[in-house]
């Protein structure tokens, strides 16, 4: 297993992932964002998200985690946790 | 006879001959073929008897945003185009928060499809195989869905009045025409964007229409293999594509300019209740169909100067659809087939072929029939080859039959 990353590359992991199931720019997924109110993200498209941030940083987020993470930033803190 | 005209006012497709209505038409003008040899790699792994296809001119992917087009089966995708372009050939905008073209309460679709997404279904359903629950797409459902391609045009473009989508096999196209046709007769929607549309070129839908004995064999000749009524037919070549055609309240039209193309003044719908696939051997379901057509439209068989054909190139097909033509409206009707120009598009077909009906009401010429070189004489009647025939046409009728007997006549005027 790699070193653990930081916050700033699972920003931009995620950043990835958002653009490439919602066509989010990137420069627009910051940590205050939210995934449904700013980046207009249904909840179809945030359950590809989370297998895709599944699969990219070895984490897992049951259906009740993925429910309580609205920001960006609330992503970013939960990968980091679980990692 | 109906009590409220209702025109045509947009018109958008994208089929085997092109991406968009005028590409399409100008390429069936000039005789193009859109059918290829199916060179994908499925065809020799299964030994597949029909090695051929009719595939989209233009790739919907290339032309969706990328991610819309991943959200979309291929066959909501060519709705979409074809939708979008009717609408906007229409003079309508697409509408906003501030502007809607069409009051959406009075704005209906009705876009019918014979499968809807069976490659989604089939996609998935290896994933769920291969990978497991997790990577199942959640769209897959919406995606698969026959209602899909209706409901996304009505999510783009605010239909409020009720979004439907026919299933009547290869019907479904005009079943779709004939459906929007009554939600304005019946005071339900002033627009109706309507049509059909279907993407299933896959193993298992050639394995199964080849197993059905239905498609054309003739492999080494991609350029030859569709020609209905003529006497050396073997079966239709499945194609994929997209119809769709703006409806309108006639005094709506009016009130607003538009250009109107023509009429939809009568349709006839029937059932055979006589076989899942074949069609009656008396046709009596076509000639109803027909005659119902013509009698909503206050016409009568002498005023009807052109048919365009369902004729798939099928042997018992052909010949029972001209036996219907001549015992419902006579023999001096004039005919084209434009399945030898775009293979079969199943669900698409009757919405793509009334949108050369109306053309060829509206332009006064009808497109050549490809490959009819020798007619079978039991057709009986002046099929249109060669060259494109110059003639006035005040009323013609679209025919498409389904498997299941459905029977669909569509009567449109200038």
């Amino acid at each position: 297993m790699a070193d653990k990353p930081s916050d700033e590359k699972i920003l931009e992991g995620l950043a990835e992932i958002v653009e490439e199931v919602a066509g989010v720019s990137p420069d627009d997924v910051t940590p205050e964002k939210s995934f449904v109110d700013d980046l207009d993200i249904d909840s179809l498209s945030m359950v590809e998200i989370a297998v895709q941030a599944e699969d990219k940083f070895g984490v897992k987020i049951p259906d009740d985690e993925l429910a309580n993470l609205k920001t960006v930033g609330d992503a970013v803190k939960y990968v980091s946790a679980h990692v | 006879m109906s009590n409220v005209d209702v025109v045509i006012t947009g018109i958008g497709a994208t089929t085997p001959l092109g991406g968009t209505v005028s590409a399409t038409w100008e390429a069936l003008l000039a005789g193009a073929n859109g059918i290829r040899a199916n060179d994908a790699d499925w065809v020799e792994r299964y030994d597949l008897p029909a090695r051929l296809s009719a595939p989209l001119a233009v790739d919907p992917s290339d032309v969706l945003p990328r991610v819309q087009a991943r959200r979309l089966d291929r066959c909501e995708q060519i709705a979409l185009i074809a939708a979008r372009e009717a609408w906007a050939d229409a003079g309508f905008e697409l509408p906003s928060d501030e502007h809607t073209s069409v009051d959406p309460e009075r704005l209906g679709v009705s876009i019918g499809t014979g499968i809807g997404g069976p490659v989604t279904l089939l996609d998935q359903d290896d994933i769920l195989e291969t990978q497991g629950l997790r990577k199942v797409s959640p769209l897959t459902v919406p995606m698969l869905m026959p209602n899909g391609p209706a409901a996304h045009v009505g999510i783009e473009l605010r239909a409020r009045a009720g979004v439907h989508s026919p299933a009547s096999a290869c019907a479904s196209g005009a079943e779709g025409l004939a459906s929007a046709y009554q939600m304005i007769q019946n005071g339900r929607a002033d627009v109706v964007v309507a049509g059909g549309a279907e993407a299933c070129i896959h193993p298992i839908t050639v394995a199964g229409f080849a197993q059905s004995r239905t498609l054309s064999t003739r492999n080494d000749e991609p350029d030859r293999a569709s020609r209905p009524f003529d006497t050396d037919r073997d079966g239709f070549v499945l194609g994929e594509g997209a119809g769709v055609l703006v409806l309108e309240r006639a005094d709506h039209a009016a009130a607003r300019g538009a250009r109107v193309y023509g009429r939809l003044a009568g349709y006839g719908m029937t059932s055979d209740a006589h076989h899942i696939t074949g069609n009656h051997p008396d046709g009596i379901g076509q000639i109803k169909a027909i005659e119902h057509a013509v009698a909503m439209a206050g016409l009568t068989p002498a005023d009807i100067g052109h048919v365009n054909a369902h004729a798939t190139s099928t042997v018992v097909g052909d010949v029972g659809e001209a036996a219907a033509i001549r015992k419902a409206l006579g023999e001096h009707v004039v005919l084209t087939a434009p399945k030898s120009s775009l293979g079969h598009l199943v669900g698409g077909a009757g919405a793509v072929e009334s949108i050369f009906t109306v053309l060829s009401i509206y332009y006064g010429i009808i497109p050549a029939t490809r490959n009819l070189e020798q007619l079978d004489p039991r057709v009986a009647l002046d099929v249109v080859s060669g060259q494109p025939r110059k003639v006035e046409l005040q009323a013609a009728i679209n025919d498409s039959f389904g498997f299941g007997g459905h029977n669909v006549a569509l009567a449109f005027t200038a």
